[in-house]
């Protein structure tokens, strides 16, 4: 068994070092779509958690309640009522994404939105109080009292991307349902380690787990050391 | 000549909590006006009122005659925070900030600036982060950051109560040059008996929310008229 996993390792090392063309491919279309979801639910999740973060307002609680509920939400689950609402019969049939990589990024994006939201605006709640109330009795107007704010939670923000672009990088669900799996066209990381798993290609499949984690750790420690630095 | 300043009848009521109850104050404008008591008597809630960060529940703060409401206050007064808060930038863009918001000149900044940080004495470290000096310099980095303004008012919470000897004489000495200038108005608030002498040339006594005495430091510390004054003066109140 040892054996085994130590010659699936090799190879899987081969396959990465010679830049096999299917392993190139799977990857950069998992950067491309899970960086698309990523810079979707920013343009759209930014601003809520910014808003949520730095003001109050009747139902604050229930909004906050309401995304970190769905921080949990089964991906499968959500790729069911994806691909119910994006299939030829379904309400938004009309604009054929089923099995594309925009239908994975779209998932991917719902999917992140709640962590993004949360982690952000976490973040920038957590900022000192009489931070505000300092800018605000040097003269800071509103806005640029928010911009201070928003300046001390930047690393918070960024982490708070990071995790969401880790997030949907590593899920399986969405992509499984709604991108169906098709070699060159909505193959990912993950759904390729599934099937090549599945298949047998244990090489295969741990050299893309490989790049997998290599992408996701070596993003972490990047910002870890930029942020030190 | 700068302006008079008015507090008439200022209540503040958190939930059941008044922390301050009908207080009536003058300002002169030029000079110290000292507001001293225990800790929770009330002083820091009203600097946070006279700097516009707070509404006051009821009552009416006055400047030149005028009624101020926060927002106005905010121009024409800053505080400097009891706990020392700094940006997480360096010391210059600090001290820098108050002047940038108001969109003065980059020129006319650095000589504002670089006037400020001499006259604290930390020239040398304008290009520190500001959260990387020691409590006193940061707390000399806060006066700086505010008496740059040139505000009307400067409200001072407790400016030397975590520092040694040494940083709190070098504060006390940069409040007396502002004072010797007459350029603004100075409330500090202090628990601390000695220096309201030193510095003062009005005293205030808040005790839980409300004002028992007012007079010159002479006065004040000789022939206080309230029972409750001369205890705190003498070191018997008990709680």
């Amino acid at each position: 068994m040892f054996e085994t996993f130590v010659e699936a390792f090799r190879q899987a090392l081969i396959l990465i070092l010679t830049g096999d063309p299917e392993v190139f491919s799977v990857t950069t279309r998992s950067i491309y779509v899970s960086g698309l979801a990523t810079l979707f639910s920013c343009i759209w999740g930014l601003p809520v958690a910014i808003t949520l973060g730095l003001s109050s307002f009747p139902g604050k609680r229930l909004v906050r309640g309401f995304f970190n509920a769905m921080l949990g939400i089964p991906t499968v689950a959500l790729g069911l009522i994806l691909f119910l609402l994006l299939s030829k019969s379904g309400p938004l049939g009309i604009f054929r994404l089923l099995y594309t990589p925009l239908a994975i990024s779209i998932g991917q994006s719902i999917l992140i939105t709640p962590i993004l939201i949360s982690f952000t605006s976490s973040s920038v709640e957590s900022t000192d109080v009489e931070l505000r109330n300092l800018a605000r009795t040097l003269g800071a107007s509103n806005l640029q009292t928010n911009f201070v704010v928003l300046r001390e939670a930047l690393w918070g923000v960024v982490l708070a991307v990071v995790a969401s672009f880790n997030r949907a990088f590593a899920e399986l669900g969405v992509a499984m349902m709604l991108g169906g799996n098709i070699r060159y066209v909505t193959r990912v990381l993950t759904t390729s380690i599934s099937l090549e798993t599945a298949r047998g290609e244990i090489a295969f499949s741990i050299a893309l787990a490989i790049i997998l984690m290599a992408i996701v750790f070596s993003l972490s420690l990047f910002l870890s050391f930029i942020r030190r630095s | 000549m700068v302006g008079h300043l008015q507090v008439e009848g200022v209540n503040m009521i958190y939930g059941e909590i008044k922390a301050l109850d009908s207080v009536t104050f003058d300002f002169d404008g030029g000079r110290v006006a000292t507001l001293l008591g225990i800790n929770g008597s009330g002083k820091t809630t009203l600097l946070r009122v006279l700097a516009g960060l707070e509404e006051p529940s009821k009552g009416n703060i006055l400047f030149n005659g005028k009624e101020m409401k926060a927002q106005y206050l905010r121009q024409i007064s800053t505080l400097v925070f009891q706990k020392t808060v700094m940006f997480n930038t360096s010391v210059y863009e600090n001290v820098a900030f108050g002047l940038k918001v108001r969109g003065i000149r980059k020129k006319e900044i650095e000589r504002k600036v670089s006037q400020a940080l001499e006259s604290v004495g930390l020239t040398s470290l304008e290009k520190r982060k500001a959260r990387k000096l020691s409590g006193g310099e940061q707390q000399r980095v806060a006066l700086a950051r505010a008496f740059v303004l040139e505000p009307e008012i400067l409200l001072l919470d407790e400016p030397t109560a975590n520092l040694d000897l040494a940083n709190a004489v070098t504060i006390e000495n940069v409040i007396k040059k502002m004072r010797a200038r007459e350029a603004c108005t100075i409330i500090l608030a202090t628990h601390n008996l000695h220096q309201a002498k030193r510095l003062s040339d009005k005293i205030a006594h808040l005790h839980y929310g409300r004002i028992l005495e007012v007079a010159g430091p002479e006065d004040f510390f000789t022939h206080p008229s309230n029972q409750t004054t001369k205890k705190f003066i003498n070191g018997e109140l008990q709680f």
